[in-house]
């Protein structure tokens, strides 16, 4: 959930009121925010870095506000408070319109065939005659880079570059190059660099480097240059010296390349959205033309206002409320869904602004209106759905196992699924390619190599845990392990096993051999042969040899029993001997 | 059991005065020594109120050993006058005229417990000689019980068969249990407590009426972790960062090939009334295996199957079981936790029936104050975020999740167009912490297990 900063005051002031902090909170709640913290500059930097450190910096109340992932609209101070003063029917929401240049052809962007390869699309927009303010530049700075962490997928899917449009001419040239070829003064930097020496200065650049690698293996690398061969930028990475914006730019040229078109739309209608209420002609924005390696061309930004069509009905019934057909349309309207009541009374027309990317089928209109409902406001009911509850049969008999395992004097331990490849294989004396085992390929450490394929591990590593307990330790678990099985649609299969160790000064076979007897005779198996049950010798590197027995229940092998090696012991830091069961319970569904 | 002569002896002195008597002044007098006179004390104290006896201290003076020997022999100085001679008689010697020993005399008043008539300066004097000490006595002040008696009958300690048989317990008198000592610990083991909690929430699902899903399969495809449930393939959940992916099995290879083409078509193009995400849904994405991090992977299945059935029935569903998440670990984060879930499908459901459901739910976890809070989720719209008023921190905590799957989900399942699926989630183990007032949540979960921690919890009743 991304998180937006912004000063107590100012918002106060936008807001045209002040609000305690529990009011404001309270505001939060009922429109799907949260107030995360009141803090400051000075706060931060002293809880991060030490009070002295935090000397002189700002004290200025910091309200951080955490914003649902999909509220692309409400991740600065304009976008908020806009959002704020419409819930509350101080404002009614602007209509944002693309305009044509007065005086002179709209500003184009060429895409050339290059880019197809590495990032194939970009879109552009122009914000004519804005007055930026210290507040406004840095929330426009900031905006930009919350889209990016957020809706760009860490600039992945779009990037965004803005820059005085009065420093540079178009029409401007989207392509690729390789990045030998690329040579440009990069943002705030003193000399030109080639795009390779440029990925190798941010190699340790702690912003920039998690953004090399989405171009770094390519042939070519995109380039935005304007009519005189001046780089803009060099996407997703950075932008040119040449054309940043300052306080005292007037005109913004804003491009979005990108590897998602629909992504890309969304992200330039937020950036001019959000600011263009700072332009002379507020809520204005000036078209730019996209044209594409085939001759085709569009204008940007889209800024589409689409309609859709409900019934009252259905959103009192999704609800759970019974308001009139009127009543709703003006709690979408409080949302920014424009709303009107349909001639026939029962229909209402919903108009989805630009902003509202996140805006995609009816039930997101529903949840608007219940939300402007407030759902602390609906009355709670109770489903009449009558059904009769079932256990999954494998859980009930674990269930009763584990009730009967403890009354039996074992202590049950519940250990992880995953673990390290030496946890099921070298450490039991087994050869990992015997383990059927499933393989994790991402595991930041080798605690998640595996799933395991035992309880055992999980168990000795238990009782290494707990040395200092007094003896004897009787340990067990009841849960699953996971083997790979060719017969299932992924390629593995859960399978539920009873584990249990006794770890004493005598390896205590006959306890673990009572244990297994117990077992059998709350599963009503009896000894004996045919449908009975039996063990006979059995080798298993894992046990002391001649001390493992293979179990057989109703004619199946469905485990092992018997005294651990002495390298097991060993290899799990124990020291004395430890006889374990371990058991296939679902033969016996 | 001390001495019975003694003991008796003892008792008819008491019987003797009226007052009391002191232990010490008893040991003395019939010159034994004190501690058989302690003895014999506590062994009447056991008895019951036969006496009672407080114990005090009293300080007085002793000769040291050197004293012992001053007070046979003389002082050090008298020893040397009469051991001169007879014959001669040194100058030195004229200067004594009548040799008197202050120090034996001093001392031998001592011995004789008469100490008083020194005066204290006298006596400190023969301490830093270190002929004098000055020692502490505990005695008892002994006097009669309520239930004195001159004559004692032995105690029985424990109840036997053969006095049940012959019924001589009717005329025997037994030692009292001293009940403030604690028993001896049972010989048991000990259930998990977890999987304690586990076991009640089950439960509170099958009380009411929910029917549990079959979760275990730890491995799952993208499919039905993600795209099933409409998560856009570029969603960060699905990033290496917060997933474990497999490397072998590294695919899933079997598909309901219909359904995975509705589904490739809404994510990609929209339908079902929805304009979908638009980009270029990829079928290597929802084949990669993963760790679910989610049961409801399961309940995709299992909404995919009942939309499967020739008629629709409502249904009712519930889990609990481990997910996977490859997360930064802390106090509170592991690489794996229990997701516990409710989902109920049926014809007409609202979402204040999804408030209504839940507050049953929590009513029987002894949480009666909620409250909701719009948030998002990308498969349920509306999505609420449950919070309940915690009375010891004085302020609302989140305590689960919840909402109603949305129609791009349902829809290209098969399920028909009026049904509506609610659904919540919370962990297991953050009520269980809660409930056992457990901070790191490694000595719960996993082989650190504090096992002394199992041992002693307690049972779980979540209402109380």
């Amino acid at each position: 959930m991304p998180t937006v900063s912004v000063k107590r005051d100012l918002l106060f002031h936008a807001l045209g009121r002040t609000y305690t902090d529990e009011e404001f909170d309270e505001l939060c709640f009922e429109f799907g925010l949260e107030l995360d913290e009141i803090t400051s500059e000075k706060d931060i930097i002293s809880r991060e870095q030490g009070d002295t450190k935090a000397e002189g910096a700002s004290d200025v109340i910091l309200y951080k506000i955490d914003v649902p992932a999909n509220r692309y609209d409400l991740l600065c101070l304009e976008g908020l408070v806009r959002g704020l003063q419409v819930f509350k029917q101080k404002m009614e929401a602007p209509r944002y319109r693309r305009v044509s240049p007065a005086s002179s052809e709209p500003q184009r962007l060429v895409i050339t065939e290059e880019t197809t390869a590495v990032r194939p699309h970009a879109v552009a927009a122009v914000l004519r005659n804005i007055t930026f303010t210290q507040e406004r530049y840095d929330s426009f700075i900031e905006l930009q880079e919350k889209l990016h962490q957020n809706v760009c997928r860490k600039r992945t899917l779009v990037a965004i570059g803005t820059h005085d449009l009065d420093t540079i001419s178009g029409p401007f040239t989207y392509t690729a190059k390789p990045p030998g070829d690329i040579r440009f003064k990069p943002l705030n930097q003193a000399k030109e660099y080639t795009a390779q020496e440029l990925m190798s200065l941010y190699k340790t650049d702690s912003h920039l480097r998690h953004y090399l690698h989405i171009i770094e293996d390519e042939a070519v690398y995109p380039v935005i240059y304007d009519s005189n061969g001046i780089v803009l930028s060099m996407p997703p990475i950075i932008n040119g010296d040449h054309s940043k914006i300052s306080l005292n730019t007037k005109n913004v040229f804003i491009e979005c390349t990108a590897t998602d078109l629909t992504k890309a739309k969304i992200v330039l209608d937020m950036m001019v959205t959000m600011f263009c209420e700072y332009c002379e002609e507020p809520f204005t924005v000036e078209e730019a033309e996209v044209v594409y390696p085939d001759g085709r061309t569009c204008q940007y930004p889209e800024l589409a206002y689409r309609k859709e069509t409900l019934s009252a009905d259905f959103i009192n019934r999704k609800v759970g409320i019974s308001e009139s057909t009127e009543h709703i349309a003006q709690l979408l309207t409080k949302m920014c869904l424009r709303s009107e009541v349909m001639s026939d009374g029962e229909q209402i027309e919903v108009e989805i602004p630009p902003t509202r990317s996140d805006v995609i089928h009816a039930c997101d209109i529903m949840e608007d209106a219940a939300m402007a409902y407030g759902f602390n406001n609906i009355p709670r009911t109770t489903p009449r759905t009558y059904t009769i509850a079932n256990q999954l049969p494998l859980n009930k008999l674990s269930e009763l196992l584990r009730q009967d395992l403890a009354a039996a004097g074992f202590t049950e331990a519940l250990t992880f699924a995953l673990c390290s490849q030496e946890d099921i294989a070298d450490k039991l004396l087994k050869n990992i390619s015997e383990t059927r085992a499933c393989r994790i390929s991402n595991p930041k450490t080798a605690e998640f190599q595996v799933a395991r394929t035992t309880l055992l591990s999980g168990l000795l590593k238990t009782v290494a845990a707990n040395r200092k307990m007094p003896l004897p330790l009787r340990l067990f678990e009841i849960s699953d392990v996971v083997l790979k099985d060719e017969s299932k649609d992924v390629g593995a299969r859960n399978n539920r096993r009873l584990c249990a160790v006794y770890y004493n000064k005598s390896p205590g076979f006959e306890v673990i051999h009572g244990l297994m007897d117990r077992v059998m005779q709350l599963l009503e198996i009896k000894p004996g042969q045919g449908n009975g049950y039996h063990i006979q010798a059995a080798d298993d590197s894992t046990f002391f040899p001649g001390r493992c027995a293979e179990i057989f229940a109703c004619g199946k092998s469905i485990g092992r029993l018997g005294v651990l090696h002495p390298d097991v012991i060993n290899r799990f830091e124990l020291t004395m001997p430890c006889s374990a069961l371990d058991i296939d319970i679902e033969h016996f569904l | 059991m001390a001495d019975t002569g003694l003991v008796e002896t003892l008792l008819r002195r008491v019987e003797k005065v009226d007052g009391g008597l002191d232990s010490q002044d008893v040991a003395t007098s019939l010159g034994v020594d004190h501690q058989a006179i302690v003895g014999a004390v506590k062994s009447l104290l056991a008895l019951g109120d036969v006496i009672s006896a407080d114990q005090r201290s009293s300080k007085h003076w002793e000769l040291t050993g050197e004293g012992c020997e001053i007070a046979e022999q003389g002082s050090h100085e008298a020893r040397v006058v009469s051991s001169i001679p007879e014959e001669g008689m040194p100058q030195s010697q004229l200067m004594v005229e009548h040799l008197e020993d202050l120090v034996r005399d001093k001392l031998l008043l001592v011995q004789k417990g008469q100490a008083s008539q020194l005066e204290e300066k006298e006596k400190n004097e023969l301490k830093k000689r270190k002929l004098l000490s000055e020692v502490t006595v505990k005695s008892y002040w002994i006097t009669k019980g309520s239930c004195f008696s001159t004559t004692i009958t032995k105690q029985e300690t424990e109840l036997t068969p053969e006095m049940i048989a012959s019924g001589s317990w009717k005329e025997k008198k037994f030692k009292p249990y001293n009940f403030e000592a604690l028993g001896v610990a049972p010989d048991c083991g000990h259930l998990h407590p977890l999987m304690k909690v586990r076991t009640q929430f089950r439960q509170i699902f099958l009380e009411m009426g929910f029917t549990e899903m079959p979760t275990n399969n730890f491995i799952e495809s993208s499919f039905w972790n993600f795209d099933s449930l409409f998560q856009p393939q570029q969603h960060p959940a699905r990033d290496q960062h917060d997933t474990f992916f497999l490397s072998d099995p590294a695919q899933a290879h079997e598909f309901p090939q219909d359904y995975l083409e509705r589904v490739r078509k809404v994510h990609s193009e929209g339908g079902f009334g929805s304009q979908g995400y638009k980009y270029d849904w990829k079928i290597e994405e929802a084949q990669k295996n993963i760790l679910r991090t989610h049961t409801t992977a399961v309940s995709a299945r299992m909404l995919y199957k009942l939309a499967q059935q020739e008629k629709f029935t409502p249904v009712k569903y519930f889990s609990i079981d481990r997910v996977f998440r490859n997360e930064t670990l802390d106090a509170t984060h592991l690489a794996e936790f229990h997701q516990i879930e409710g989902v109920v499908a049926d014809y007409g459901l609202t979402l204040g029936d999804l408030m209504g459901i839940l507050h049953q739910f929590f009513n029987k976890l002894g949480i009666t104050k909620l409250r909701f809070k719009p948030a998002y989720n990308p498969y349920t719209e509306p999505s609420m975020e449950v919070f309940s008023y915690h009375e010891g921190l004085k302020k609302w905590v989140e305590v689960g999740n919840s909402g109603m799957f949305r129609p791009e989900m349902l829809l290209p399942m098969g399920l028909p167009e009026g049904v509506t699926v609610i659904a919540w989630g919370l962990s297991l183990e953050r009520p269980t912490m809660i409930k056992y007032g457990i901070n790191n949540i490694r000595e719960l979960v996993g082989h650190k297990v504090n096992l002394q921690m199992v041992y002693d919890s307690p049972v779980c009743r979540l209402d109380s």
